[in-house]
């Protein structure tokens, strides 16, 4: 049911081209790698986290912990909005306190996602700083969020959805820029912010 | 939306296990689970059900049942009042639905209710708009215990078909048994229950229930053994002769645990009377789960708040 129209912004290459570059920004942004913690937000944050985190190894010869954020009880539309999404458990199993951490997430839409990450983080202690890495910006903020690190520039209007497919989730790497009226291929997902 | 989105419970109220689905239960264990990890944070507290109002409305005692939905609805970011029979209108000769109308025009979004009359929280989810859950209604159901324990167990054991699960004591008055085994057989774990004859209610077989007159024979091969609480007030009523008899034919005690199996856990909803029903070196020793369980009902009732606070969908057809 992929409509022709369905246009592949990012395939597979260009997505690993993309990541390695970030990982480039991180290192060259964070000089002191020692206090820098990757926390990927569920569910396709999660992959490119750790993703990134691979890279860095590669790259600076440093390990970045990574952790597992759950949004789902942050949301401000959490009880409005129903069926609820599947609840999954947020593992940071290392202190956060004086870190410096990069939120990873897959699509930059209106902030919401971020300022629930943001009160998310916050609870497990006071961190240093916050930075934010998505792989595509789409434009469209609701609030005053902006992203340290883009992947891709995406300019999109409204209607149309930016669908993110990840190996470890969906089977294969891609991004899609879904047009209104189609279905799109949904084994990505649709960004809700 | 996601792809994992899509699953909800049907439910507006939880008034017990019985008119429950199998995948239903699953899906309050599996969020509950998700929960725990919140009661290990440094900040107990997530923003979820913030600006909801709640109603403790307890018009029988109690501390564990109270207490562990007071914390799961602070955790959560509720508002809480509580609710009880003394110093309130109730002992001024209010009618349990006037009560309920008076909280209902307060404009609560759930209320928990324990009362000693079966089918009172049925009651008040046919007058109110509010979700309603049952906390224990007379000897009827009590369904958020139901869940703790079966999170308990599948915490402990893995999962819940197949295991083997003795309960003893007074299943006669007791509305925990009666969730239990609701939940259990939709679940698939085989049930066996001993006790008192004069505690044993009729009938237990067609619910799938084995029914042993001897305690040993119900703990042989068990997985899990639960105890319930000897209520001292059925002494009087003749149910058994003394504390100390119960104690020698139904208590539960280190010897009596070695015929269950190797890796057996022993429960007890609480609160427990030690000597009688269950032997000191028996409560404390490290098969037993009894705090876990406690600890657990936070997680599991924060679920059913959660899961419950999505939205009203459809009445509970009870």
């Amino acid at each position: 049911m992929c409509s022709p129209e369905d246009a592949v912004v990012m395939d597979a290459a260009k997505i690993d081209r993309t990541l390695t570059r970030m990982a480039h920004e991180i290192a060259e942004k964070n000089r002191a790698m020692e206090d820098l913690v990757l926390v990927g937000i569920r569910t396709r944050g999660v992959p490119l986290a750790e993703r990134l985190a691979r890279k860095i190894l590669e790259i600076e010869k440093v390990e970045i912990p990574v952790g597992i954020l759950d949004i789902t009880l942050y949301r401000d539309d959490a009880t409005t909005i129903g069926p609820h999404a599947l609840l999954k458990a947020t593992l940071i199993h290392f202190p956060i306190d004086e870190k410096k951490v990069i939120l990873v997430d897959d699509v930059l839409f209106t902030g919401r996602t971020i300022r629930a990450a943001l009160d998310g983080i916050m609870d497990f202690g006071r961190p240093r700083s916050i930075q934010l890495a998505v792989l595509v910006d789409r434009g469209h903020r609701e609030l005053p969020i902006r992203a340290d690190y883009v992947g891709k520039n995406l300019p999109t209007s409204r209607e149309e959805s930016v669908e993110v497919s990840l190996a470890e989730e969906d089977g294969k790497d891609a991004v899609r820029l879904v047009r209104p009226g189609s279905s799109g291929r949904g084994e990505g997902k649709r960004e809700r912010g | 939306m996601t792809p994992e989105s899509g699953f909800r419970i049907r439910h507006k109220h939880l008034l017990g296990i019985e008119p429950l689905e199998a995948e239903e239960i699953n899906l309050f264990l599996d969020t509950a689970e998700s929960f725990l990890e919140i009661s290990q944070r440094p900040i107990k507290k997530v923003p979820t059900l913030r600006g909801r109002t709640i109603v403790n409305f307890f018009m029988e005692p109690s501390t564990r049942t109270r207490s562990s939905f007071e914390i799961a609805e602070k955790r959560l970011s509720a508002d809480c009042l509580n609710f009880s029979p003394s110093g309130s209108s109730v002992s001024k000769g209010e009618t349990l639905i006037d009560t309920a109308r008076n909280l209902e025009a307060m404009a609560p979004d759930m209320i928990i209710i324990r009362h000693s009359a079966a089918g009172a929280p049925h009651l008040l989810a046919r007058i109110c708009q509010s979700s309603i859950i049952n906390a224990g209604d007379g000897a009827h159901e009590h369904p958020t215990q139901a869940l703790l324990d079966a999170f308990t167990m599948r915490q402990k054991k893995g999962k819940l078909a197949g295991l083997r699960v003795a309960i003893i004591g007074d299943i006669l008055h007791s509305r925990v048994v009666r969730s239990n085994i609701f939940l259990l057989r939709k679940l698939g774990a085989s049930l066996v229950v001993s006790g008192p004859p004069t505690l044993l209610p009729p009938g237990l077989d067609r619910l799938g229930v084995e029914v042993e007159m001897r305690m040993e024979n119900a703990l042989e091969g068990s997985d899990v053994v639960m105890m319930l609480r000897v209520q001292k007030e059925r002494m009087v009523h003749g149910a058994f002769p003394s504390l100390r008899e119960y104690f020698n034919l139904y208590g539960l005690t280190e010897e009596r645990v070695r015929l269950a199996k190797q890796d057996v856990i022993i429960m007890h909803p609480g609160p427990i009377n030690r000597g009688v029903e269950i032997a000191h070196e028996v409560a404390d020793g490290p098969y037993s789960v009894i705090l876990e369980q406690v600890t657990n009902g936070v997680a599991v009732r924060m679920a059913v708040l959660y899961l419950l606070s999505g939205g009203a969908i459809g009445e509970l057809a009870a």
